[in-house]
């Protein structure tokens, strides 16, 4: 009879996944899936973009099982999303010609198509609702065979002009060539630098909403003038399309159409100065883009500021050093790094006590 | 909706590509090859990249064995283990000799390896320059140039501040005369162990997306002067409370009012008293 090692370390980590259980189900109530989809948009939609991952049923399942931790339910999202072979690329997706739900500008009261303010709680004030203690399934209905939708309106939702293309026929806005190059996919290289714009956008959007929002707010509130304007906030259903996997060359006629994905799509103007041919400086605008998956209105917005800061590149903010932005800016990558410091760290400290201890 | 997943959680694809990645390594020792680390269903920081090469490496004729710190039943290397065993079905064991593949964070078992191993390590920070140059895209260069006189001065510096190198775990080490390497952070106990190694060791960096390789008997030489040589830490006058080596590292304990000390590799620990007991 030899000598074994003790078991201890798996039977307390066992219990202590027990234990995680137990605290979800203590109240004796089951949250139900299809609650946290119809009622928890702002939570989703905060997951699904820090996920990358465009799912409200499985972001749903996510937030459950990580009792409404953010962190936690993109992680789950994210690992799964690993598993995922990418079989197909979608066509190009246009935000103009999508449905949209909300549409503001801050730059032109009256925009061709007009300012329509759609669901948000911009408009509210933030106190709390004790009526919603009580409020029943009954109340819910009851709203809802009232409530008036707004579809009698004349406008065309699927076909309003973007704000830019007025800055443009005026000759205001820095021209750019298309640049129809296949995007860089993150999640398939790493990070080379410099890097290109469609590795940043990438990095951006997924990247964790407090994060981002700290990061563009930094940019805001110090010197330098990256004091964007929106030009245009719009919230849009944007159908997506793919090839015919057999006919590449066909016509758009032949796409498939694969469904709809809701974005918060900014697009900020930031004064510029250029040099005309006289040799003397205009001033024009530039463009700094937002857009995230859902309605993620204030992420959408520090991402345009973000985005614009990466592009100075001799400017002294903070964020215009896209090293320090792109590596910190992930939640995954920053959450897992933070807490593997709850790990033993019994070796590494030991060589450094020795280090302490040695004495010349 | 219950999900089955593919054989070692990944993708056929995605193994490809880490496999694709190691190859590479292996043919540039000490070289950081990037590669598209995936994300996994553990935090990132606790071992990711070790884990990734391991899941695109085992196959039905492997036995795994997986370490934290010297540990098999330290929480990271059970939850890891039980990813593992849960997507594949592999054996495990705790015998160092019995294991192909071997995982371990921060520690290269006591036991030598042999030719037929594999030697996954865990990374935190690839980058042995990052602490003198904060830039990726500077230290790229400067690995390409060779230019290391950063890490020599870094040294230097230590020497003339404290009178020693001040290192701790993952002092770093130049790869058959070519590329500065970090080791991971094994202590400096465990450096003199990746020189020669008959075993393939693999180090794979998940967060900072990265792989590094040393093939077997490849020459690894700890950096230091030559009067101020490399040095281990020292056990000088203590010995095992449980199996009484001399000869290994080892973890403190404090014990009531006194310390004591004991095998940091319980497996190698566990095995010497076997042996007595026979």
């Amino acid at each position: 009879m030899g000598y074994v090692a003790v078991k201890g370390g798996t039977q307390a980590i066992e219990a202590s996944i027990e234990r995680l259980k137990f605290e979800r189900l203590k109240g004796q109530e089951v949250l139900d899936v299809e609650a946290i989809k119809s009622g928890m948009r702002g939570l989703i939609d905060q997951v699904m973009s820090e996920a990358s991952l465009y799912d409200v049923g499985l972001a749903a399942i996510a937030i459950k099982q990580a009792e409404g931790s953010a962190e936690e339910a993109v992680f789950l999202l994210r690992a799964f999303r690993s598993t995922l072979p990418r079989k197909h690329v979608t066509r190009v997706a246009d935000s103009a010609t999508a449905e949209v739900e909300r549409r503001i500008s801050a730059s032109f009261k009256d925009v061709p198509g007009g300012q329509i303010l759609g669901a948000s709680t911009d408009y509210t004030q933030r106190l709390i609702d004790f009526g919603l203690l009580s409020e029943t399934k009954a109340d819910a209905l009851n709203f809802l065979s009232n409530y008036r939708s707004e579809d009698s309106t004349s406008t065309d939702l699927g076909a309003l002009p973007k704000v830019v293309d007025y800055l443009r026929e005026e000759g205001l806005l820095v021209l750019f060539e298309d640049d129809d190059q296949e995007p860089d996919d993150v999640t398939k290289m790493n990070l080379e630098f410099p890097t290109s714009r469609s590795t940043r956008l990438q990095m951006l959007t997924r990247g964790q909403t407090g994060a981002v929002i700290s990061l563009g707010y930094s940019a805001l509130r110090t010197y330098g003038a990256a004091h964007p304007t929106v030009g245009e906030l719009r919230i849009a259903n944007i159908p997506l399309y793919i090839h015919h996997p057999l006919f590449e060359a066909c016509d758009e006629g032949e796409d498939y159409y694969i469904g709809d994905i809701k974005v918060t799509e900014v697009e900020s103007f930031i004064t510029t100065e250029q040099k005309n041919q006289l040799g003397k400086t205009d001033i024009q605008f530039s463009i700094g883009y937002g857009v995230a998956f859902g309605q993620n209105e204030t992420k959408a917005i520090a991402m345009s500021i973000l985005d614009k800061a990466l592009q100075m590149k001799d400017s002294p903010l903070p964020v215009s050093n896209e090293e320090f932005v792109l590596y910190s800016i992930d939640t995954v990558e920053s959450t897992g790094f933070i807490s593997h410091l709850k790990l033993p760290h019994y070796v590494t400290f030991q060589s450094k006590l020795d280090s302490a201890r040695k004495k010349v | 909706m219950k999900l089955q997943y593919n054989y070692a959680f990944f993708d056929e694809g995605s193994k490809r590509e880490i496999r694709r990645a190691t190859l590479k390594a292996v043919a540039i020792p000490g070289y950081q090859v990037p590669f598209a680390s995936r994300e996994m269903p553990i935090g990132r920081g606790w071992g990711t990249g070790g884990l990734q090469l391991t899941l695109s490496l085992i196959g039905n004729e492997d036995t795994l064995k997986v370490i934290d710190q010297g540990s098999d039943e330290s929480v990271n290397a059970v939850n890891i283990k039980k990813l593992i065993v849960n997507t594949t079905g592999a054996p495990v064991t705790e015998e160092t000799k019995e294991a192909t593949l071997i995982q371990s964070r921060h520690r290269i078992p006591e036991e030598p390896l042999g030719s037929d191993q594999i030697l996954v390590l865990q990374v935190p920070y690839p980058e042995p320059l990052r602490y003198i140059e904060p830039s990726e895209y500077v230290t790229k260069r400067l690995h390409g140039d060779k230019e290391y006189s950063g890490a020599w001065l870094m040294l230097f510096e230590q020497i003339m501040k404290h009178g020693k190198m001040a290192t701790g775990a993952d002092h770093a080490v130049f790869v058959h005369d070519r590329y500065l390497m970090a080791p991971s952070p094994i202590p400096r106990f465990d450096n003199p162990k990746m020189h020669d190694s008959e075993a393939l060791i693999l180090l794979g960096a998940g967060r900072e997306k990265k792989i590094h390789a040393v093939p077997p008997f490849t020459k690894v030489e700890s950096i230091a002067f030559d009067d101020y040589p490399f040095e281990v830490e020292q056990f000088t006058d203590k010995s095992c409370i449980k199996c009484g080596a001399t000869h290994t590292f080892m973890d403190e304990i404090i014990s009531g009012l006194k310390t004591v000390h004991q095998c940091n590799d319980s497996s190698h620990c566990l095995s010497r008293m076997n042996q007595e007991a026979v």
